[in-house]
């Protein structure tokens, strides 16, 4: 049902599409190759092979710690950013009050504004009050960045909404938190869970405000990769991404998947 | 929904009369329901964003000089021009490459679009620091690309520490975010009208032209919108493909800040490209609107 083009104009845009997709998602396979070279350079291709860099980036405490950091800080921003994000959601979703697109302008914000503006603010802000380099600091900045990546997918699912069903059980004699429990949260499931992947993803893939608010003694995985990428050549880096590349394209592969076949029931 | 509609709210729900009895109870909720995310906001980015502005016109002395300093400063204005032009490059990189590819998404069956989304989405979650760091393998001194150069008799182009480096990698990197709005304009726009436009006589790219392209006009200005705006402030690509010598905006704040410790002239800056980042993007969301006006008049 397409404009109707003829057989060679469709055949040289798979081919432009071919090449374009080529350009999207090979660059990135040339760390694998990278990552099981036998000598500490960065020479493409390798000239020998070897597992050295995985053994090192398991037993580097630096490198473990980092990764750690990331997953423990990555949990923390899912659960603050989908919490405060789902709430707000919820409340634009009910009401309009004086100034609310305002409000709602204001929390969807930090995904627009240059990063390393708020990064330089943060950094004075977090100098003065000690938290550089905590736990507590990086879920905080992390989470202000996740909170657009929560609001948007909520309030899309709540957009459909139909308010009545909560009416009708709270008529039934519900409570209101058994209302938001068994009608309102089901509906909003499929947003709250993309915009919690969202939160994960954004906090596990921040680099430039980490790279501010980090101390020696905590880093997550991508303030290690950067200041080893503008330190030294060590292929654990190549490892190390190689190890993310796997994981994210395996996930992507699988949602992707699931989200056809829910398509297709539906 | 593109952004432009999130952003300006046009997405939430509208109330109505017979809903407004419950208004009072609910409104009283709904300041509770935001108080998180409101303190969240309000001391993580705000008060941030407040002490860059108190630091740009106190340090070192209270008045203009940071901002004196910085439009009377040639290197400056050099650093400026180079990162609105990288910024507009990059974008028309990326609506070139991602409108026929977006195009593509949904002209073919479902089985290519499949295909083409998951070729989408896998750079889209994957990693930034990744994707970098094999830019910069790739593109290094007698990298992979370089010898490509170096067999068709190109041996003087330098790619890694050049501008060029730069607008290969962010373009690669920001396409995501041209392509997924654009398809979701396209995938919403009615088939029947060009097919009744052929009916008509219209020849197919006559049809494309005079339909299609219109139609697609919001996904353009909303793609453009995300691509240009994050390229303004993009700091690890052109951080690690760049050099010093080519360095954009946000490299300039980075060394003033953590480098030099010039923390007046770092914030000057900043407010220079916030300031720049929400007029442009205050300039196209205007023209975007009065578009959907226009069209819905007629």
């Amino acid at each position: 049902m397409t404009p109707r083009t003829n057989t060679f104009w469709r055949t040289l845009l798979l081919l432009f599409c071919g090449i374009v997709a080529l350009w999207l998602v090979a660059p990135s396979l040339v760390v694998i190759p990278l990552s099981f070279t036998d000598r500490p350079s960065f020479n493409f291709p390798p000239a020998g092979w070897s597992t050295q860099w995985y053994t090192n980036f398991f037993t580097d405490p630096s490198w473990m710690y980092a990764l750690q950091a990331s997953l423990r800080v990555g949990a923390l921003v899912t659960v603050v950013a989908t919490a405060c994000g789902t709430a707000a959601a919820v409340a634009f979703s009910r009401t309009r009050f004086f100034g609310d697109q305002g409000i709602r302008a204001l929390l969807l914000s930090p995904m627009v504004a240059p990063v390393i503006v708020v990064a330089i603010g943060l950094y004075a802000m977090f100098l003065r009050l000690n938290l550089l380099g905590t736990t507590l600091g990086f879920v905080v900045a992390h989470s202000v960045l996740a909170l657009p990546f929560v609001i948007i997918p909520v309030s899309a699912s709540l957009q459909g909404f139909d308010r009545r069903l909560e009416d009708a059980a709270a008529i039934c004699g519900a409570g209101r938190w058994t209302v938001f429990r068994t009608v309102t949260l089901p509906i909003v499931a499929p947003g709250v869970m993309s915009g919690a992947l969202f939160a994960f993803a954004t906090s596990f893939d921040e680099v430039v405000l980490s790279l501010f608010i980090q101390s020696p003694y905590l880093q997550t995985l991508p303030v290690r990769m950067y200041s080893s990428v503008t330190r030294d050549t060590d292929p654990t880096i190549a490892a190390a991404a190689t190890l993310i590349l796997a994981l994210t394209t395996g996930l992507t592969i699988i949602a992707s998947i699931y989200a056809i076949r829910r398509n297709r029931v539906s | 929904m593109t952004v432009v509609d999130v952003l300006s709210g046009r997405d939430t729900a509208r109330q109505t009369p017979a809903e407004t009895a419950n208004t009072k109870r609910r409104r009283r909720g709904a300041i509770g329901l935001l108080s998180p995310s409101l303190i969240l906001v309000l001391g993580v980015f705000v008060a941030p964003l407040a002490i860059m502005l108190w630091r740009a016109f106190t340090d070192p002395e209270v008045g203009f000089g940071n901002f004196t300093w910085y439009l009377t400063d040639a290197v400056q204005h050099d650093v400026l021009i180079r990162t609105f032009t990288t910024a507009l490059i990059v974008t028309v990189v990326c609506l070139v490459v991602g409108y026929p590819f977006a195009y593509a998404m949904v002209a073919f069956g479902p089985k290519v679009r499949a295909v083409l989304t998951l070729l989408i989405l896998v750079p889209f979650w994957t990693s930034l620091m990744v994707r970098t760091f094999a830019w910069v393998i790739l593109l290094q001194d007698n990298g992979p690309v370089h010898s490509v150069f170096k067999f068709v008799g190109l041996e003087q182009v330098r790619l890694i520490r050049t501008n060029l480096g730069v607008v290969i990698g962010m373009s690669q990197i920001l396409l995501p975010f041209m392509v997924l709005p654009l398809y979701a304009v396209m995938v919403s726009i009615d088939r029947r009208l060009v097919m009744a436009s052929a009916s008509l006589g219209a020849r197919p790219l006559t049809s494309f032209r005079r339909i299609w392209v219109p139609l697609s006009m919001p996904g353009v200005g909303a793609g453009c919108l995300m691509v240009f705006i994050s390229s303004l402030g993009f700091y690890v690509t052109p951080a690690l493909l760049g050099s010093p010598n080519n360095s954009l905006i946000s490299q300039q704040i980075y060394v003033q800040v953590n480098s030099l410790l010039q923390w007046g002239k770092g914030g000057a800056m900043g407010v220079v490209l916030l300031i720049l980042t929400f007029a442009v993007l205050a300039v196209l969301m205007l023209a975007l609107r009065r578009a959907a006006r226009e069209e819905q008049h007629e």
